[in-house]
């Protein structure tokens, strides 16, 4: 029994030390960033690679979330009459949680992988020690220009990811269900409110944004220099990204209220 | 060079250590360790300036660890790394940057930037400094690739080379800032003889010509015997040292069977 809380402690503090070791990494990020040089030449190119690279993905995703929303929404509400209602359902649901939550998830798929793979073969290759020898710190030169172009691009990429599920919520509601288009739009636009719904849903996708950053960008950076090392960064950060981008949805969710 | 490790039977000091005075690089009483595995025990050793000193030994025995430490990439746990007269153990990472100015770094693998081209990988580090036009960064990148003779290089991906450019590019790399210490990981393994040959004879004239300390990580001991002034071998819990002469001379018979292990399997 001891022994169990022995370990349970040792891991616990383990635990506490890599939240804190990551907090100092994102603080160094941050000023980083923050101070010249810019780098803006190393921001264009994060910034195609994670959010032009993306725009295929989210926008099929987007568009079938919306056709599944439009769908079931539409058999749900004609029980009970209320199907000119349609707009208003698929775009609450698209703007407050599942536009920035199922953004997110892909862009850690297809984008934070990519990031801490990206940054752990760099490590398993000795090329961030090679930047240290050249006096140049690696979080300035590689970890910073991928943060900070996965922070924007994750706000841009949420709102076409939302737009194509309007879209598709729309293609289902009024072109294969026969729903009235002008139900559909007029719903929409008196239900979506800017203060409540779309600034939440901004707010969130910046969140998001920020903590898929910091995790890719850390698990790449203190990976164990071998191809399992690579391995092991890429899993971690989609495991680890996602569940926090879950609760910290719930997190703003329940503090902005809903 | 002398290491005095905890627990060995006889510390074996084949010539005098080289002063700290004299000594480039010095560690002093280094202790390193990686988890619970002891690389380096009680490590006291010097290298001169201005010479070419090679560190032997079987794997493990913490040879890359004393390039890492010299180069302020890790810390030792107990000791003093002080590199031309400047202690860096504690230094903060900022104050290192500025020693490693003095730093070249030829890395076993390249640790070349793998969507760079040649071209961009030694611009790099010149573009940083700040100091220098665009024209004249492209000067001195064209006259550090023709010093190791690979100018046809410049426009490849590092992906597009092979195993002995790829050396001599991050040979070109790690002495485009003309550092006063060069520090050099494997620089022939898994290099044929004539790559190796070119490699030895690149190292030894930036040696002689610019008068640059060489410490050198090596395994190829017909090599270090032709280049080196002085060898550190570091065997377990003992380390020699001397000239190539001298340590032809050891009576010690671990030592002998190492160099002549070594010898044979070069012929072989």
């Amino acid at each position: 029994m001891l022994n169990q809380v022995s370990v349970f402690g040792n891991k616990s503090l383990r635990a506490i030390q890599e939240l804190g070791s990551m907090a100092v990494f994102a603080g160094a990020m941050a000023i980083s960033a923050l101070k010249p040089p810019l780098r803006l030449g190393s921001f264009k190119r994060e910034l195609y690679k994670i959010g032009v690279l993306s725009l295929i993905i989210i926008c099929i995703s987007g568009f079938a979330v919306g056709m599944v929303l439009g769908l079931q929404g539409y058999h749900t509400l004609s029980r009970f009459g209320a199907q000119h209602s349609l707009g208003a359902v698929v775009g609450l649901s698209l703007i407050r949680e599942l536009g920035p939550v199922l953004a997110a998830l892909l862009v850690i798929g297809r984008a934070g992988s990519a990031v801490a793979a990206e940054i752990a073969s760099m490590v398993a290759t000795e090329q961030l020690d090679g930047l240290r020898m050249l006096s140049i710190n690696p979080i300035d030169f590689v970890a910073a220009p991928k943060a900070v172009a996965m922070l924007v691009v994750m706000p841009l990429l949420t709102a076409l990811f939302i737009v194509c599920g309007l879209a598709g919520g729309y293609v289902t509601g009024v072109g294969l269900m026969k729903g009235d288009p002008g139900s559909y739009m007029a719903s929409l636009r008196y239900a979506v409110d800017f203060r409540n719904d779309v600034s939440v849903s901004l707010i969130k996708s910046i969140a998001f944004g920020a903590l898929v950053s910091i995790i890719a960008t850390y698990r790449g950076y203190t990976s164990t220099p071998t191809s399992e090392g690579v391995s092991a960064a890429t899993t971690s950060t989609v495991v680890i990204a996602s569940v926090s981008v879950l609760f910290l949805d719930y997190v703003i969710t329940a503090l902005w209220g809903i | 060079m002398t290491n005095i490790a905890k627990g060995a039977s006889e510390p074996h000091t084949i010539t005098s250590p080289v002063s700290s005075a004299d000594a480039h690089v010095a560690l002093e009483h280094v202790r390193m360790a990686f988890g619970r595995r002891r690389v380096l025990d009680d490590l006291s050793c010097g290298f001169p300036r201005g010479k070419i000193s090679v560190i032997l030994g079987p794997s493990g025995s913490g040879k890359s660890t004393i390039l890492r430490l010299i180069g302020g990439l890790i810390r030792p746990r107990s000791g003093r790394v002080v590199v031309d007269g400047q202690d860096i153990t504690r230094m903060s990472e900022k104050r290192i940057n500025e020693v490693r100015r003095k730093l070249g770094m030829l890395f076993q693998g390249g640790a070349l930037l793998d969507s760079y081209t040649v071209f961009d990988n030694l611009a790099l580090p010149l573009r940083e400094k700040g100091r220098l036009t665009p024209r004249e960064i492209t000067q001195e990148v064209h006259a550090s690739l023709a010093a190791v003779g690979v100018s046809d290089a410049i426009r490849l991906l590092p992906r597009e080379l092979s195993g002995g450019m790829l050396r001599r590019v991050a040979l070109a790399r790690a002495i485009i800032r003309k550092p006063s210490i060069l520090l050099c990981d494997e620089p022939f393994s898994g290099l044929d003889s004539v790559s190796i040959k070119h490699i030895e004879s690149l190292l030894t004239g930036i040696n002689r010509e610019s008068g640059v300390t060489l410490i050198i990580v090596s395994h190829h001991i017909p090599s270090t015997m032709r280049m080196a002034d002085r060898i550190l071998l570091l065997m377990g819990q003992k380390s020699v040292e001397g000239s190539p002469s001298e340590l032809r001379q050891n009576a010690d018979a671990d030592v002998a069977d190492f160099l002549n292990e070594g010898l044979e399997g070069a012929l072989r």
